[in-house]
């Protein structure tokens, strides 16, 4: 197993080696990029990392073999080889307790939990080691650990296919936690995360996966802890992340219409917060409403209009609005479309924000 | 060497002889074991070494308990009655190897060369755990029960990855093991054939619940037969077993054939910790007969016996003994240190700004707290 860690495939990349499932364009393509899937770009940034860094490893269940069962990992197994990318026993815990120990010992493991809901296993592991060790041990143990987990609605799943789980892991001191929004963040955050020494929870929006965009794939960009503004704006700023940052861009198109001229932020790391982007933000528009999917009580959205209000109290125009889940357990397919938050809702909330 | 999972599976279904007699190279009488196993009695040096090392361990552990009792330490549990396991197990370990211990494994902790101030650190309450873990070879406390053993099957298949020659100790009590984790770790380890030891000092107790309330199994060695994981029933209180079992299963383990399981038997002779009442669950008369075979005596009476252990030997261990006590005490009563504006230091590789502003506002409440000139 020690020579595929130090095989000329895990060492770098041939000019014109592509992994199966990359999408991507070559060096030689970058300056006209094709439209790439989040999904494509994600496999992407595992490839690059694992040529780039030989400590990378990347394993979970049906990550090898077969390529996850969303394919963000095809085609890995079979270029990097078992040493580097190996499927694993069926136990969530297992695979964050053990990532742990490998980290510890000098790799750097990029693992996946098939989806949200069934990551909780792995909770303990995750809130009182992965996210404790460093600071346990005076940062003496540096856990560079990625979770990957699919996360958040809109996909017809069935029970335990689609929670929101970012409140869990934002609420707990020592982990980072980020959501890209698009193919194009998908990618850079991903490499970022990668690279980061602390261990990141990277919450991938499902219902995006399949989404393109044409953009040049790069490292290249705002560090892993900036927000970006999607859209400048002056009278309104919508704070989205993950799955949201679309149908926020969405709405602040639609919102043009009607004459309120929106500024979308995608916040991609809800922690650490960009808080000084935020307050920028709002205190020159006035008004602000927080989106995502996740139920309200207690969310996430929570603490960002806390936040607003301490910060901007004196700049507002109304009170900072949450367009959230409802909150009740994530519903059927044949339901989940009352609960999750649409343009309407968005625009409705816009309206509302004392405009007389 | 007789793997007790082999023997275990061409058993009749049933059969009450499922749970079989620890293997034993010393009895408690200090007489050559006849339930040996295929075991390999250590060299004359290294029981030697065990026995000593024992009685320091033994004169750490007391001393850490008395200096409870004093409110130095904020909690300790003592690893008293099994010190045959702490120190056997970590003797038998190489240099490159590592010890993954529980919050009871303090004198493990301790013999495996952890200076005394830093091994009591996160029972003392000035940082979580007061050693650096790379230095010694050795994981934190874990205060979890059975986490530890997947951080220890991870950090050993990282090695196998790398090419590194290492094994892993992961240290579980009888009562981690009806935790998920230890399921995990037993399945992954196996499933990867990872260089990991398995050591469950079955002591009687998870705090109160007693081993037949904990599990159905014949024996806890015999759970081993799930996982494809051999394994082995030991006398916990027989430091030449223990260190035995345990350098057969690191050697087997940096040969590539996998973890193997390690049960052994033994007994918790202290309450929980200082602030448990073991007279609520347990017979006065059982304690005392658990505390009269004591392993320290069982190895001094064995050697004493072969010439290896005399009254001035013995005497002036008993001085070295009182010595690191006397240390322990000094150092353990000195004022502890402590520094506010680190808990913000290694929440992150870098603090975030929000910690930053945090850690700058305790200081200035300290600082204002704190009388200025004027106010004297």
């Amino acid at each position: 197993m020690t020579t595929a860690l130090h095989s000329p495939a895990a060492a770098g990349t041939a000019p014109g080696d592509t992994a199966p499932g990359d999408t991507a364009p070559g060096p030689a393509a970058a300056a006209r990029p094709a439209p790439v899937t989040m999904a494509a770009a994600l496999n992407r940034a595992l490839a690059d990392s694992l040529a780039a860094d030989e400590r990378v490893v990347v394993f979970g269940e049906d990550v090898a073999t077969l390529g996850g069962v969303f394919r963000v990992t095809d085609g890995l197994a079979a270029r990097f080889g078992p040493a580097r990318v190996f499927d694993t026993p069926l136990a969530e815990s297992g695979i964050v307790g053990t990532a742990i120990g490998m980290a510890m010992n000098g790799l750097v493991p990029v693992i996946e939990m098939q989806f949200d809901a069934f990551a909780y296993p792995a909770f303990e592991q995750v809130t009182s080691h992965l996210a404790k060790l460093r600071n346990r041990t005076r940062g003496r143990v540096s856990l560079p650990v990625v979770v990957r987990v699919p996360f958040g609605g809109g996909i017809g799943g069935v029970e335990h296919h689609s929670d929101s789980s970012e409140a869990y892991y934002a609420h707990t001191p020592g982990l980072r936690v980020v959501s890209p929004g698009t193919p194009a963040d998908a990618y850079r955050l991903l490499r970022q995360s990668i690279e980061c020494p602390d261990p990141v929870i990277f919450l991938e929006p499902k219902r995006r996966y399949w989404g393109k965009e044409t953009a040049a794939l790069t490292t290249a960009g705002p560090p892993i802890e900036q927000a970006l503004i999607r859209r400048p704006g002056t009278n309104v700023t919508l704070i989205a992340y993950g799955g949201m940052v679309s149908t926020a861009v969405e709405a602040a198109e639609a919102a043009a219409g009607e004459g309120w001229d929106v500024e979308v932020i995608d916040l991609r790391s809800l922690a650490p917060l960009d808080e000084a982007t935020l307050t920028e933000s709002v205190r020159r528009t006035g008004r602000a409403v927080v989106v995502h999917e996740a139920q309200g009580f207690a969310g996430y959205g929570a603490e960002i209009a806390a936040r607003l209000t301490e910060q901007c109290f004196y700049h507002l125009e109304a009170p900072v609005l949450r367009v959230t889940g409802l909150d009740i357990p994530y519903p059927p397919p044949y339901l989940e479309h009352f609960h999750l938050p649409s343009v309407d809702r968005i625009l409705d909330a816009i309206a509302s924000l004392e405009w007389e | 060497m007789t793997l007790l999972a082999d023997s275990l599976m061409t058993a009749p279904s049933g059969d009450p002889g499922l749970a079989a007699a620890p293997l034993q190279l010393i009895d408690p009488a200090g007489q050559p074991g006849a339930n040996r196993g295929g075991l390999e009695l250590p060299a004359p040096e290294t029981l030697s070494d065990l026995h000593r090392r024992m009685v320091l361990g033994r004169a750490f552990d007391v001393q850490a308990t008395a200096l409870t009792k004093q409110g130095r330490l904020a909690v300790y549990p003592s690893s008293r009655g099994q010190d045959a396991c702490q120190v056997g197990a970590v003797l038998a370990l190489r240099d490159q190897d590592w010890l993954f211990p529980t919050y009871r494994d303090s004198v493990a902790i301790f013999t495996r060369g952890v200076d005394a101030p830093e091994a009591l650190a996160l029972l003392r309450g000035d940082w979580h755990c007061g050693y650096d873990p790379y230095q010694y070879r050795v994981a934190p406390h874990c205060t979890p029960l059975a986490t530890s053993a997947l951080h220890a099957v991870g950090f050993a298949h990282a090695a196998t990855l790398k090419g590194e020659d290492l094994v892993a100790l992961a240290m579980l009590g009888d009562g981690a093991t009806s935790e998920g984790d230890t399921h995990e770790a037993f399945n992954f380890s196996a499933v990867w054939k990872a260089p990991v030891v398995f050591l469950v000092q079955n002591n009687g107790y998870a705090i109160s619940v007693p081993l037949a309330k904990q599990t159905a199994a014949p024996t806890l060695a015999a759970k081993g037969i799930g996982y494809g994981m051999p394994s082995l029933l030991i006398d916990g209180n027989d430091a030449a077993a223990v260190y035995a079992a345990v350098r057969a299963g690191v050697e087997r383990a940096a040969s590539g054939a996998g973890p193997l399981l390690i049960e052994a038997v033994t007994y918790r002779a202290e309450p929980h910790t200082n602030a448990d009442d073991d007279t609520r669950y347990r017979d006065r008369a059982e304690v005392a007969a658990w505390r009269a075979r004591d392993p320290i005596a069982r190895l001094a009476a064995y050697l004493s016996a072969r010439g290896l252990l005399d009254e001035a030997g013995a005497a002036g261990l008993a001085e070295e003994a009182e010595r690191l006590a006397a240390s322990v005490r000094e150092r353990l009563s000195e004022d502890v240190s402590v520094d506010p504006g680190e808990l913000f230091d290694h929440v992150y590789a870098r603090p975030t700004a929000a910690l930053r502003r945090q850690r700058a506002a305790l200081l200035a409440e300290i600082a204002d707290a704190e009388p200025g000139e004027d106010e004297r």
